[in-house]
């Protein structure tokens, strides 16, 4: 009994007192190897009677157990202390910069154009398109602006000189409104469209470009009227500019296309030098910005689609994108919009998950 | 449209404030531009008297007065020729701004003497050309009165925006009737004076009913061509009008007044009497702006028997105008048709007050009364005797009505507005009602040309009413969840542009016309723009490529390290039947570094041509398309280097996008250095997705893993990657899900003209795993499909 106690006692001091995992393993096979003495004390088991085993078997199986224990904590032990030391030699700077990807964007007027369609979607309006490259029957004549009127010239129009196969003026469309005539002939009533895209006018200055971005609105049904267009509106600027507090000036115009015609204001409020839209224009810190053209769609433009203007009557709208662009997110210059300056499109541009949504809010 | 207030007032009976009817301007559709009263500009400026003159004791040229201005002798330092004791000018006060430099005037010592303020001369506040000397005013004038009012310049400015349809308000009595309707005062009845003539009536004709159906003229012999009175000019120059003689401003004064443009002749210049005619093709003629005509058959011109003197109703002869030494002049009181003189003036490209309210119609019935109006002025301002008045030919004065029903008001306005005050604006616009039921007969004044509808009349009547008084009306709503409304095609292109921005591209938008040589470079444009503004911005883009390479180039010029652009829009071409053609289309352009140097891999390096196939085929995946079927073809035409890029397909011949490295020479052309790597992706090709429904093919992943296996083929150095993987994954289409290509290798051990090809080869087993058996065959499969390409499985 003793001599087992003192083995154990002896081996488990040797075992603590190992420093490699080599030691561990020399310990390992010395005691439970093939010609270990534990190992050597474990078959002198197998002989006995079980009465002998019964009295001489549990202190050499404690001893097995023990010495294996302790063998598998103490290589654990050394296992845990390498690592700890091979850990602490990886050190790395936290600090380094890591490799960004590249920021890539979306140009404002691609997103307010997406902000439009989600606000107008929920109004029931669809989205139609036309082409860039027009006859001047759709751009003009259709819409009640014969050849000699003073209108066309206002439009500045860039030309080609090619003719169609109808034999009609080819041209640069000058506003979206031709996409009113088009949507017309061709699509069942009632109507509820707007037409977003470029519009072209020979046109150069700090306001104006040659190019830039229109927004127009359609809507042809029974019993529209006045109201209608302005609760329409009212509804729409709410939205895009999120705030409750829009108040809009009507003002009489003229466009050849509708009759009545309007002009549409929306108030501003000075705020640090910026012009901030919402609040009345007529307040002291306050002034109107001109922001949209509107009307009833005129009885000669429904009747040049074929329609009869007895029955139905509608309202339009167009407003400028860019310029939309520019009082929701406070850009100055609408020449930067077509420069790519890489700089500006970072700074002004959105991010590609900036995706406007109704429940998230349109703007970003 | 420009006007001063108390011009509007000698046609307005009113108190009301400035404020007040510039608010009405505005409410009635004359959207007011701008306001200025030149008074503000003149505070700190008055009337004074030079008391003493004596020389500056530093300074030969130079005087030092004393000035009385009404609050005590001043002492003031001059330079003034004619300043001298006695003389009655204009002294700026100290603390006062001169308004021709802006500049403050101060207490100051001019070659040690000291100066308190500025006798001022014309030009200094911005009153003339004058700068000779001091301003002398009579000398009788206030000493000490605020000068802007002693010269009674304390008249506010109004400058309208009129729109094309309302000729009559360009002139002042239409603006004073619309605000007499609105409710701002009264207007004043119209003073018409009786003309008795005597002598001959002029000889004029009309031999162009069409352009010129009525030429309306009379003599006055006699007359005495000076300046026009002061208030005359005054009102002329407030407005920005240049005064030049009395005549010539006569005929300013009441185109301004009454909206009915005038022309004088000076009778002694006339070869006989005046026609007015068709031009004929080739005549010319030198007009008062100083620059020389050349008409045509089209245009109505006013001639004698040997001169063009007038482009008709559109501008005067540099050759017959009123002179100062005129003694008789024939008044033109004319009739042009709108349309002819909009062609006219379109191509000659000439516009003039007088243009643009002809060609929005001047009132047809006003010729008479503008002729005695402006005869009557004649002979106040000028003398002499007036002649008996010619008519030739007659205005299209046709009495026009239009039904009217009052419940049009609510049915296309929305407002309800009682039938008594929907009568009393249209008489008071002065339209005549003959009530009926339901509706009405109105009848339209001769100056309204552009009312031809019940339509008009309800935006005349709610013009008036105001509309701020519109409801804002609920549009009917769909019942339930608004519906998706977004086209197919707005869909793609959402998609294609938040991907190109999420791989780090930058969306530009660039013009749709471009330079013709930028064209030409990427295969020419259809359309060419026949007034461009510019060389720049001439041609319709057939690529978006140029636009962007551009694009790139101001950017690297400012220093951008690495450029990443995309943008999305349309390509123009031109149909077979002449109509456009615009196709939707991505692009990108990739410049300069892609990544820049760094700890974690050293030197900055470039663009390779697989990136921009790499983003080809990500925004065509997110386009829809079938990226994992499409074939890929080397070269993409001359825009590219010829070895360094490609095609990606959808069948042999529908190209869907285009990428590869550019030509060295156009990116040369663009002013590019480095590498630059660009694609387009053609959105219109791409076939558009059946939409069926929401389900998707059932599925449940494999129990068992998939396998994979590795292949190197020694193959003949021209044949293309893709075509060996296509054969690979083809060799067994069931075990076979994917194969890829990890590596290219040629070098030592590989002989020359071949190359090695790896592939990894992705297996995947069914119910039960393969046997070796099984992937002995399937490889043997795969290498045979190999062989058949000229390949053999490398050792």
């Amino acid at each position: 009994m003793n001599e087992i106690a003192a083995l154990k006692a002896g081996l488990l001091a040797d075992i603590e007192s190992a420093h490699t995992p080599e030691a561990v393993e020399a310990l390992r096979v010395g005691a439970l190897g093939k010609a270990g003495v534990v190992t050597a004390l474990l078959k002198t088991l197998g002989p006995m009677s079980p009465d002998e085993r019964l009295e001489r078997g549990p202190p050499i199986q404690d001893l097995r157990e023990s010495v294996t224990a302790a063998l598998a904590a103490k290589k654990a032990a050394l296992e845990s202390a390498a690592l700890d030391a091979r850990l602490a030699s990886e050190k790395l700077d936290m600090t380094l910069p890591v490799d960004a990807p590249p920021p890539g964007s979306v140009h404002p007027v691609s997103q307010v154009m997406d902000e439009l369609a989600e606000i107008f979607a929920d109004l029931g309006f669809s989205v139609a398109t036309g082409p860039e490259i027009e006859d001047d029957w759709h751009n003009f004549t259709a819409l009640n602006i014969p050849e000699t009127h003073p209108a066309r010239a206002m439009h500045d129009t860039f030309y080609f000189p090619e003719t169609d196969a109808q034999g009609r003026a080819m041209l640069l469309r000058t506003h979206t409104s031709p996409v009113q005539i088009r949507t017309m002939t061709s699509q069942e009533l009632p109507i509820r469209i707007i037409a977003p895209g470029r519009v072209y006018r020979s046109d150069s200055d700090a306001t104006h470009t040659p190019m830039f971005h229109q927004i127009e609105g359609l809507v042809i049904d029974k019993g529209i009227h006045l109201g209608h267009l302005k609760w329409t509106l009212e509804t729409f600027l709410k939205a895009f500019f999120e705030r409750e507090d829009i108040v809009l000036r009507l003002r009489p115009s003229y466009f050849p296309f509708t009759e009545p015609s309007v002009e549409v204001d929306v108030g501003y409020t000075n705020e640090n030098g910026q012009r901030v839209i919402g609040g009345s224009g007529d307040d002291a810190n306050g002034g109107w910005l001109e922001v949209l053209g509107s009307g009833m769609v005129h009885r000669r433009v429904i009747e040049a689609c074929g329609l009869d203007p007895d029955e139905w009557q509608g309202f339009a709208f167009g407003t400028g994108v860019d310029r939309l662009a520019m009082l929701k997110y406070g850009m100055n210059d609408l020449r930067a919009f077509f420069d790519g300056d890489l700089r500006w499109l970072r700074h002004y541009g959105f991010g590609a998950l900036d995706v406007p949504t109704l429940s998230g809010g349109v703007g970003a | 449209m420009k006007f001063t207030l108390g011009w509007l007032r000698e046609h307005l009976d009113t108190d009301a404030s400035l404020e007040t009817i510039l608010k009405a301007l505005n409410d009635i559709g004359l959207e007011v531009e701008g306001v200025e009263n030149p008074a503000e500009k003149l505070a700190g400026f008055k009337v004074a008297k030079v008391l003493t003159a004596a020389p500056h004791p530093q300074a030969d040229k130079l005087q030092v007065l004393t000035v009385e201005a009404g609050d005590g002798p001043l002492q003031v330092v001059c330079g003034a020729p004619n300043a001298r004791a006695g003389l009655v000018g204009v002294f700026g006060i100290e603390g006062a701004t001169v308004p021709a430099n802006g500049m403050m005037l101060r207490k100051a010592a001019i070659r040690g003497v000291e100066s308190n303020g500025m006798m001022c001369s014309s030009r200094e506040l911005e009153l003339g050309d004058d700068h000779d000397g001091i301003m002398e005013l009579p000398a009788d004038a206030p000493v000490g009165m605020g000068f802007a009012e002693y010269a009674d310049l304390n008249d506010p400015v109004i400058d309208v925006s009129v729109t094309p349809n309302r000729q009559d308000c360009m002139g002042v009595r239409g603006i004073a009737r619309d605000l007499a309707a609105k409710g701002i005062g009264t207007l004043k009845p119209l003073h018409v004076p009786e003309i008795t003539g005597e002598g001959a009536a002029p000889d004029v004709a009309t031999l162009d009913p069409e352009g010129c159906p009525a030429f309306f003229a009379r003599t006055v012999k006699g007359v005495t061509n000076g300046a026009a009175p002061d208030w005359m000019q005054r009102r002329l120059k407030a407005i920005g009008q240049k005064p030049i003689s009395a005549l010539v401003d006569i005929t300013n004064y009441v185109m301004i007044d009454l909206g009915r443009p005038l022309h004088v002749y000076d009778v002694a210049s006339l070869k006989g009497g005046l026609v007015a005619r068709r031009a004929r093709a080739g005549e010319q003629v030198l007009a008062l702006n100083g620059k020389t005509y050349t008409l045509d058959e089209g245009m109505t011109v006013i001639a004698d028997a040997e001169n063009v003197h007038d482009i008709g109703g559109i501008m005067g002869g540099e050759h017959s105008g009123a002179q100062q030494a005129t003694t008789e002049v024939l008044i033109e009181c004319a009739y042009f048709t709108p349309e002819a003189i909009a062609r006219t003036g379109q191509k000659l490209s000439l516009t003039s007050d007088a243009r643009t309210r002809f060609e929005r119609g001047v009132d047809p019935a006003f010729l008479d009364d503008g002729l005695s109006i402006a005869t009557d002025i004649v002979l106040r301002l000028c003398g002499g005797v007036a002649s008996e008045a010619t008519r030739a030919g007659a205005p299209p004065v046709e009495v026009r009505s239009i039904a009217y029903d009052p419940a049009l008001c609510q049915g296309l306005a929305g407002i309800e507005i009682p039938s008594d005050q929907q009568a009393h604006i249209l008489t008071s616009l002065a339209f005549a009602i003959a009530f009926g039921t339901p509706h009405w007969t109105v009848t339209i004044p001769s100056w309204r040309r552009d009312i031809d509808g019940a339509a008009d009349l309800v935006e005349e009547i709610i013009r008036i009413y105001g509309l701020e008084n519109v409801p804002s009306v609920p549009l009917p709503r769909a019942p339930g969840v608004a519906r998706p409304t977004a086209t197919p095609e707005q869909l793609v292109e959402r998609k294609v542009r938040r991907m190109a921005a999420s791989r780090g591209l930058n969306e530009a938008i660039n013009w749709s016309f471009i330079p013709e040589k930028e064209a030409a470079s990427v295969g020419g444009a259809d359309w060419t723009l026949a007034n461009p503004i510019s060389e720049d911005l001439k041609v319709m883009r057939p690529s978006l490529l140029p636009g962007l390479l551009s694009a790139a180039q101001r950017n690297a010029d400012r220093g951008a390290s690495s450029i990443r652009l995309f943008e999305i829009g349309r390509r123009y071409f031109r149909g077979e039947d002449g109509a456009s053609d615009e196709r939707a289309t991505a692009a990108i352009v990739l410049a300069g570094d892609k990544a820049g140097r760094s700890w974690q891999w050293g030197k900055a390096f470039g663009y390779h041509v697989y990136d921009a196939k790499a983003e080809a085929l990500a925004l065509l995946a997110a386009a829809g398309a079938p990226v994992t079927n499409l074939q890929n073809f080397a070269g993409a035409g001359a825009t590219y280097h010829p070895g360094q890029s490609g095609t990606l397909r959808l069948g042999p011949k529908t190209v869907l996008a285009e990428y590869g490295v550019l030509h060295p020479a156009l990116a040369r052309q663009f002013g590019l250095s480095g590498t630059v790597v660009a694609a387009q992706i053609f959105l219109d090709a791409i076939p558009a997705k059946r939409k069926a429904g929401f389900m998707r093919t059932p599925y449940a992943p494999p129990a068992l893993q998939a396998v994979t296996r590795d292949f190197a083929f020694l193959v003949p150095e021209a044949l293309e990657a893709d075509a060996l993987v296509r054969a690979v994954r083809g060799a067994d289409k069931k075990a076979i899900v994917d194969a890829r290509l990890f590596d290219v290798f040629t070098g030592p051990g590989v002989e020359v003209g071949a190359k090695s090809l790896a592939v990894e080869v992705t297996l995947q087993p069914g119910d039960k795993s393969f046997t070796e058996e099984e992937l002995a065959a399937i490889s043997a499969t795969i290498v045979k499909a190999a062989e058949k390409l000229g390949g053999s499985l490398r050792g």
